[in-house]
């Protein structure tokens, strides 16, 4: 079944999505579909105020959702979802699949901040952009993604995978700071570059730079010197530094740090 | 004048010794009389639980700390959202409630009075801007005097009638109901990185110990003849082996008990009843406390159950709060407020897998069961430092049901479980005794005397709950007894209908208790005259503000409730 939602206009208020999930979905009617609570700025509307809504129940496919249009300024799309499937033609709004246990979303633009927080399973692919804290905690808590898959093609924000306890970040452009900051478990893949300070009090967990990044933090100690790390099953050429941390916090977390991207680590080879 | 009558209900009211009799309570505009005319509106009773309104003698529900408690935690508030409803605002749970969710949370749970017991004088007017934010419910807060630099100077130099006066001063200038003490000495000393260990410590600077603290102030609260006796949360706090601390501040103030009143309250008892030498080897000292409360006399209890679940600890025991942030590595704020005393807030997560954990939890309920007087121990859990309030009706239920324990020691830490002393404890509270532990006690050790009871006179604060003594056995059917008790069929507040099965019908906003002490004699007066112009010269010396801008003026309160006291001076 696959049930699409077109934008009726162009938005331009924060509107609240929790009900755009394949779960609240399932087994309704268009009609019900519709009549859904949705909040817009201040105002209390139903999805069908905000989008035309197209049932078509012929295809054998799970439960999807699609999406045909800009909703940047919809947030919560896939709360909690456990299944089906969500696919959004634009860019989607912030918390995106926050806390989501199971099925998979796919944005073919840009993504705002907080996606996949505190997701315990299922994936998120965003072809564009994503905000900042990507697989974080809710603020105040220590419980950030649990398991699952993030895949952002693009560039991703600051404090990337905060408390991060397990799953997969992987980021094929760009990192702001502190990616991996508190992080507990799990692992974080960067492509591109990083603007530093990658692991600050992460206590257990793996990082990947694969790119220049622009500083390791001092509390970080050099163990080794690796050719390749795996990554999801996948293989990833190096030679990588293999950084240990955050001593500050007693960490056990591991850093890894491409070598030829960063000839400036080399004084650390001393210490081996 | 509006008038009403609650017929037929099984009345439990143990200050006026009605344990379960049918009968009708009549009540005239706020206070409750002996006949109303045919016309009063009727509540409908019958096979159904009437209690006098719940008291809480201890639940840190405003001020400084819960507030700063509230700004550390969101992720606290986003799992517990309350929507506004016609009669009610919104607000945010979990373990640190906002104010007006902390009114209708206790007011559904058929709660009326709620004690605040702790507040920085200095931060007083903070504490009664939230408390006249917190509706359904009369409240009262207790200053923080067992550290104040003026106090301790006059314990120092003997000086017992200037004490008494400058805590007169300070009572009303914070318009406060109670004297707290906390941890003594050991706040003063934490401002130099310091602690007591002991009752016969030295505080440094000041030359005196712990024991001349407590003694001192628990004579300047006898003198100044206040409503409830001094409050106190011992040192060592928390530690392992503090039992023994617990037993010597109630006896350091055995000779000062006159005709059998209580002179002193020890609140969260649990939290001081550690047997054992490190926390690996915790064991219960419930049974040497509960053996001592019931050969003596001078003194109340209440207990600081612990529930599982994720709460917020916060004391103004600074040195105790540091130890809780070293113990879990949580996020933490901890403060020194000048001259008066210290706070601390870390979030903490009771876990029944923990033994120290679990233990804990059996501790406060040996302590309940094994004290024989009902009287003499209340139940509380320190909220939200043991738990938070609304898990009350859980607690009820293991008080009076030995099953509903069972239940809970069933699934305990293995350790602890072995250690519990709860296998061999068959009490089980009838609701008469959990009257007397839910609110006559309560009302009793605060001295509230229109509290706690139902009979002429007294404030119509009624809680009725849903369940049927005739027919039902409350021990066995504790799980409706529960939902009962978590949402009252009525909450009468001042002759008004405010709950009706478990939802808020009516928003309104109690008073505020503080005490008013009046100088019997002449001398005394001067005695206060001079305390004036001392703390005027002190004020100059010691604090960041002006004498004028210290006192808080009765108007300040939403609905101003002086207590008048004459002092015996």
């Amino acid at each position: 079944m696959v049930i699409t939602l077109i934008p009726k206009r162009v938005f331009k208020f924060p509107i609240e999505g929790k009900n755009i999930s394949p779960d609240v979905f399932a087994k309704k009617s268009a009609k019900k579909i519709a009549a859904l609570e949705m909040w817009e700025g201040n105002r209390k509307l139903s999805i069908g105020d905000l989008f035309d809504i197209k049932v078509d129940s012929s295809s054998s496919e799970e439960l999807t959702i699609k999406i045909e249009g800009n909703v940047g300024k919809v947030r919560n799309i896939g709360f909690r979802m456990s299944m089906g499937q969500v696919i959004v033609d634009g860019d989607a709004g912030m918390h995106l699949g926050e806390g989501m246990s199971g099925g998979s979303i796919v944005v073919a633009g840009n993504a705002g901040s907080w996606a996949g927080s505190q997701m315990k399973e299922g994936t998120i692919e965003i072809k564009g952009n994503a905000g900042d804290y990507i697989g974080a905690a809710y603020r105040g808590s220590t419980k950030g993604m649990k398991g699952g898959k993030v895949i952002i093609h693009g560039n991703a924000g600051h404090e990337v995978g905060c408390y991060m306890n397990g799953g997969l970040i992987k980021i094929l452009g760009d990192v702001g700071i502190f990616a991996g900051i508190h992080m507990v478990n799990g692992t974080i893949f960067v492509q591109g570059t990083s603007q530093g300070r990658a692991g600050a009090q992460m206590t257990n967990g793996k990082i990947i730079l694969a790119g220049h990044s622009e500083d390791v933090m001092p509390s970080f100690t050099i163990e080794d010197i690796k050719a390749k790390v795996k990554v999801d099953g996948e293989k990833i050429e190096g030679p990588f530094y293999r950084f240990t941390g955050d001593l500050a916090d007693k960490g056990k977390g591991k850093l890894y740090v491409s070598k030829t991207k960063n000839p400036y680590l080399k004084s650390y080879e001393k210490y081996l | 004048m509006t008038e009403l009558i609650v017929k037929n209900g099984f009345v439990y009211d143990p200050l006026n010794r009605i344990d379960g009799e049918k009968m009708d309570i009549c009540i005239r505009d706020k206070k409750i009389v002996k006949s109303v005319k045919d016309k009063a509106k009727v509540v409908d009773a019958s096979g159904m639980v009437v209690m006098p309104g719940g008291v809480d003698i201890h639940s840190h529900i405003a001020g400084g700390e819960v507030d700063t408690g509230r700004l550390l935690r969101p992720e606290d508030h986003v799992k517990d959202v309350e929507v506004k409803t016609a009669v009610t605002r919104s607000g945010v749970g979990f373990s640190i409630p906002s104010t007006f969710t902390t009114g209708y949370r206790y007011s559904k749970m058929g709660y009326t009075t709620v004690m605040n017991p702790s507040t920085p004088p200095l931060q007083a007017r903070h504490t009664h801007e939230e408390l006249a934010d917190t509706p359904m419910i009369d409240k009262g807060t207790y200053p923080l005097l067992g550290d104040w630099w003026i106090s301790l100077e006059h314990i120092r130099d003997g000086l017992l009638e200037e004490n008494a006066a400058h805590i007169a001063w300070m009572l009303k200038a914070a318009r406060g109901y109670a004297i707290k003490i906390v941890n003594p000495g050991g706040l003063e000393a934490w401002g130099f990185g310091r602690n007591v260990h002991s009752l016969d410590d030295v505080v440094p600077n000041f030359g005196i110990t712990p024991r001349e603290i407590v003694r001192g102030l628990c004579k300047v609260n006898t003198m100044l003849n206040l409503p409830h006796t001094i409050h106190v949360h011992t040192n060592n706090l928390g530690q392992p082996g503090n039992y023994v601390t617990a037993l010597e501040t109630m006896k350091c103030v055995e000779d000062l008990a006159r005709e059998d009143r209580p002179v002193l309250h020890i609140t969260h008892i649990q939290f001081c009843a550690f047997k054992g030498e490190d926390w690996a080897r915790l064991k219960s000292g419930a049974e040497d406390i509960a053996n001592y409360v019931n050969n003596h006399n001078h003194v109340t209890l209440d207990v600081g159950q612990v529930v599982f679940a994720d709460t917020t600890t916060m004391t103004a025991d600074g040195p105790f709060q540091f130890g809780l942030y070293h113990l879990t590595g949580n996020k933490w704020v901890n403060h020194d407020v000048e001259t008066e005393t210290s706070g601390g807030i870390v979030p903490f997560t009771y876990k029944r897998s923990s033994s120290v954990h679990a233990t804990q939890w059996s501790i406060a309920l040996e302590i309940m069961l094994l004290i024989k007087d009902p009287w003499k121990v209340l139940m509380t859990t320190d909220h939200p430092n043991a738990g938070p309030f609304f898990y009350y009706p859980k607690i009820m239920a293991w008080y009076i049901s030995k099953r509903a324990r069972e239940n809970v020691l069933k699934k305990i830490n293995k350790r602890a479980r072995k250690k519990s002393l709860l296998p061999s404890i068959d009490r089980e509270l009838s609701l008469y005794e959990l009257a007397i532990v839910t609110r006559a006690g309560q009302a009793k050790a605060l001295g509230l005397k229109d509290k706690g009871h139902l009979g002429v006179g007294a404030d119509a604060d009624i809680a009725i709950y849903n369940i049927n003594p005739e027919r039902v056995d409350p021990s066995k059917k504790f799980v409706s007894a529960r939902k009962a008790f978590d949402r009252a069929a009525y909450t009468i507040k001042d002759g008004e209908i405010v709950v009706k099965d478990g939802e808020i019908v009516k928003q309104v906003f109690g008073k505020t208790y503080w005490v008013d002490v009046e100088c019997a004699r002449n001398h005394c007066r001067k005695t206060r005259a001079r305390a004036n112009d001392n703390i005027k010269k002190k004020f100059k010396d010691y604090w960041t503000v002006e004498y004028e801008n210290y006192p808080i003026r009765e108007g300040f309160l939403h609905s101003s409730a002086p207590v008048a006291v004459k002092a015996e001076i």
